[in-house]
């Protein structure tokens, strides 16, 4: 629990970006759960006044206001489309770890965040025992996407999801490190949970990529989630320490660069880190600050700074890939050409955009698990637009909207792979022994 | 508080999802656009059919309720503030393009139909649908409506009056009222058409919509004319005017507001101009050509510092979306953007923008300027942080003082934001005791218990 001063200090901060909101209502024509629910209380000028009422005592209700910020995809569509640059996602979490103080996190969430998530070793440990016994609750969906769905009646509904790899990427790869090769590059590589335990595949796509163009390799064997779930659960407690757990991990002399092949770690290290250090020192807020600078994701990576560009391809391949932007890494980082030019790296397939390609999957980490109905039809338009671009695969470049796309795939019986832009390119390097 | 009886009768019309009762769902509906206070409504309904809708307009009125129809809220009058104890009733999930009739020209669309979705459904047939405010993503038709929204076009185009063929809505006990029809010419009956388009939901609530459609005009051609100085440009504006030429658009925007678009969307404007003019013209091609070589030479000898003409339609795009980003460049500068829009006769637009300058100067606020130069519609906007109350009073007297000057002129307090609340204590000034009186009559006559949208335009 925060103490008053505390709380009366971050809700200050609030207020200040809170009255940059002028009520034009322009969030209406690009906020995806409110396409589906046309209640102003789901787009972010609703969120805006509730909080705006809060702070200025017109209602008390700070349990409704906190339930209803959290149904958002944090997806920051709003924010990329904001007329006047309100800062939505930075006060949404930021009210979000308010709320959440003075509210109470939920028990179960607590034990989840700083019994577990927060505690990286235990999360691994446990996450290793379930994927050995996953099978007794999950049978296999679709062969060609992967996916499962449940068994017997669970609180999976009808979702067809990716299982837990057998084994994670961190064990499969260990601990590894090294030297810059002819590129004179190091890459920390942060793996996050989603690669390390689901996709562990797109982290091995990754490290044969890096050690193709001869950049070195600072792969901690432990490490820790982004924080993310946590925060935006209003868990400022478990954000932190996971922030610090890693930060020990990637200390600044380890690598030129921290590359990740998730668009939500990416783009929360670079810009929600920062943010949110206010619990850290001063000299770990400063190590924030320079691990955001030289964080990258991996397609940025080695378009910008490693120099890979798709020679101009010859004739038309037959097979149709089209690609999925994640909002975290076009509209939070303006990353969209980068992975792009990777899947044209890959002579094998033809790009062809679909329709809507920035359009939010629908996603949303947690907000899947708690609107599931609202997140699934959102999926849908996805799925439709992937469909109809005609392709065979679909790529993109974080792991939870390759989540989302596989279930609305697996449920829609289509037989479209889904893969990670860094994965299509590695198939396409020549095998280097 | 609203009888649980009756709230339960909403439920029985509209589904529990459809009532939202919950005082932090209600508070999201408190607001608009304007800078107002927020008033919370008791109910907020959704009715999601034509059947239900009457019966819930019927019902407000058997109980006294206050109504308060909503589109997407965007209203910069408070048109759409409710009335405390009275209820909110949305329009959204009336959302229908019934008919586009590529013989006749007309559509016909519910209320809550989106404009900007309806005019690219328009223009993927080949037609044209030429109202566009400036809150076109998200505004709806039956806002424009009932405000007579204007836009960039209004110049050549005219208004959303212009497109209204027919409409049917329901009076204060739920009946259906037919105006209009689906013809050119019609006269029968009153224009009731007339009375609604405006009236800001205090006459009846709409159902249906007849829009007008034109052809698609097959070319047109954008240039900005960049000056150093203000009066040349605002000058230029009645030149143009005066020789007989009417463009589709003819917009202006000062160096304040250069510079917020250009901060925001670098779409290449000259910062460093006073003041510059954006012209469109549209029509056949030989007399785009004609007009469009025409404005630039009247533009060259009014004293333009440079003109560019947008080579394709991306250029072209990229003109209109820093001016439709005007408003919103310009909000990000304080926290607090109160937008006008007193409109004068257009060869008085010299005058209003030196007058703006002066009251700008006099009250020592920050206002920038840009609109609609072409049909005399400006939108000076004055920048400034509520919370700070000795400025806010400086604000409150330089609204006065603009609205003084503009009917000194021969303007009107609105050209297309409405009365609302925000400006019904100026409307007697613009036109007279009799003129609100004669209002009153027919609000009281068409509506007794005064529920529909009360305190709008004519007060009471």
């Amino acid at each position: 629990m925060y103490d008053m001063h505390k709380l009366a200090q971050l809700m200050g901060e609030l207020e200040d970006q809170l009255v940059v909101c002028m009520r034009c209502g322009m969030c209406q024509a690009v906020c995806p759960v409110f396409a589906e629910t046309g209640r102003e209380s789901d787009v972010a000028r609703g969120k805006l006044a509730l909080l705006d009422g809060l702070l200025q005592q017109m209602f008390e209700d700070p349990h409704g206001v906190s339930q209803r910020l959290s149904k958002c995809l944090l997806c920051g569509s709003c924010a990329a489309n904001c007329p006047s640059g309100v800062k939505v996602l930075e006060i949404f979490l930021k009210a979000r770890a308010i709320l959440s103080g003075y509210i109470g996190l939920p028990p179960a969430k607590r034990a989840l965040f700083r019994g577990l998530l927060a505690q990286p070793a235990l999360f691994d440990r446990l996450l290793r025992w379930a994927s050995k016994i996953q099978g007794i609750f999950l049978k296999p969906a679709d062969e060609l996407l992967g996916s499962s769905c449940a068994r017997f009646q669970s609180p999976l509904a009808d979702r067809h999801v990716k299982a837990l790899a057998p084994v994670s990427l961190r064990r499969r790869a260990g601990s590894s490190s090294s030297p810059a090769g002819r590129s004179g590059l190091r890459a920390g590589f942060f793996v996050g949970c989603l690669v390390d335990k689901v996709f562990p595949e797109v982290g091995e796509a990754v490290l044969r990529s890096l050690e193709y163009h001869g950049v070195g390799v600072h792969l901690p064997g432990e490490q820790g989630c982004c924080g993310i779930p946590a925060l935006s659960s209003g868990d400022l407690t478990a954000f932190t320490e996971l922030v610090r757990y890693n930060l020990e991990r990637f200390g600044a002399d380890t690598c030129d660069v921290l590359v990740t092949a998730c668009a939500t770690c990416t783009a929360t290290i670079k810009k929600i880190w920062p943010l949110m250090a206010q619990d850290l020192t001063a000299e770990e807020q400063n190590q924030v600050l320079e691990l955001a600078e030289k964080t990258m994701d991996i397609s940025a990576f080695l378009v910008d700074r490693v120099g890979v560009n798709p020679s101009v391809a010859s004739g038309s391949p037959e097979e149709i890939i089209t690609y999925h932007d994640p909002c975290h890494l076009k509209k939070s980082l303006g990353v969209a050409a980068q992975p792009r030019a990777l899947l044209r790296a890959n002579p094998g397939k033809r790009l062809v955009e679909m329709v809507e390609a920035d359009r939010c999957c629908g996603c949303g980490g947690s907000f899947n698990l708690q609107h599931y109905a609202i997140s699934a039809s959102i999926g849908m338009r996805k799925r439709d637009n992937i469909v109809n671009s005609g392709c065979r695969m679909v790529a993109t470049s974080c792991p939870a909207c390759m989540l989302q796309i596989t279930d609305m795939l697996s449920q829609g019986g289509d037989a479209i792979q889904v893969k990670h832009a860094i994965e299509v390119y590695a198939e396409s390097l020549p095998t280097s022994e | 508080m609203i009888m649980k009886a009756l709230v339960k009768e909403f439920e029985k019309i509209l589904g529990q999802d459809n009532v939202f009762q919950d005082e932090t769902d209600r508070a999201t509906y408190s607001y608009d656009a304007a800078v107002l206070d927020p008033v919370l409504p008791s109910l907020v309904l959704r009715p999601t059919s034509s059947e239900t809708l009457g019966k819930v307009v019927g019902l407000c009125n058997e109980h006294a309720l206050p109504l308060t129809v909503r589109g997407a809220g965007t209203n910069l009058s408070g048109g759409t503030i409710p009335t405390a104890g009275g209820v909110v009733v949305l329009t959204n999930a009336l959302n229908r393009i019934i008919e586009i009739n590529e013989e006749d020209l007309y559509a016909v669309v519910e209320p809550g139909v989106v404009t900007a979705k309806f005019a690219a459904a328009v223009e993927a047939k080949g037609l044209f649908y030429p109202p566009d405010p400036g809150s076109q993503a998200v505004s709806t038709l039956g806002g424009n409506v009932a405000e007579n929204a204007g836009g960039l076009r209004g110049l050549r185009y005219g208004v959303t009056r212009d497109y209204v063929m027919g409409l049917e809505f329901f009076d204060v006990n739920g009946e259906l009222v037919k105006a209009g029809a689906r013809t050119v010419k019609c006269v029968a009956g009153y224009n009731l058409g007339g009375l609604m388009v405006g009236s800001e939901g205090t006459l009846g609530v709409f159902d249906k919509i007849i829009l007008k459609l034109i052809p698609m005009p097959p070319a047109r051609k954008a240039m900005m004319a960049i000056f150093n100085d203000i009066n040349k440009a605002s000058e230029t504006v009645s030149a143009i005017i005066a020789h007989r030429i009417v463009p589709v658009t003819l917009e202006f925007m000062d160096n304040f507001t250069i510079r917020a678009v250009e901060d925001f969307s670098h779409a290449g404007l000259p910062v460093d101009a006073a003041a510059l003019l954006l012209i469109e013209v549209d029509g056949h091609p030989v007399q785009v050509e004609e007009d469009a070589e025409k404005v630039e030479s009247l533009c060259r000898k009014m004293g333009a510092m440079s003109i560019r003409v947008a080579q394709d339609a991306a250029e072209r795009d990229k003109v209109w979306e820093a001016r439709r980003a005007a408003l919103s460049a310009l909000s990000r500068v304080k926290p607090t953007t109160v937008l006008e829009d007193a409109t004068v006769p257009r060869s008085k637009i010299p005058a209003m923008i030196r007058s703006i300058e002066e009251i700008a100067r006099q009250f020592n606020l920050t206002i920038g300027t840009f609109g609609h130069a072409g049909d005399g519609n400006l939108h000076p906007t004055i920048l400034t942080d509520r919370r700070n109350h000795e400025e806010w009073g400086r604000v409150e007297k330089a609204i006065d003082a603009i609205f003084d000057r503009a009917l000194a002129l021969g303007g009107t307090l609105s050209g297309e934001h409405g009365i609302g609340l925000a400006k019904s204590r100026y409307l007697e000034k613009e036109t007279s005791r009799a003129t609100i009186l004669y209002s009153r009559r027919i609000k009281a006559a068409l509506d007794p218990k005064n529920i529909l949208n009360p305190g709008k335009i004519i007060g009471g």
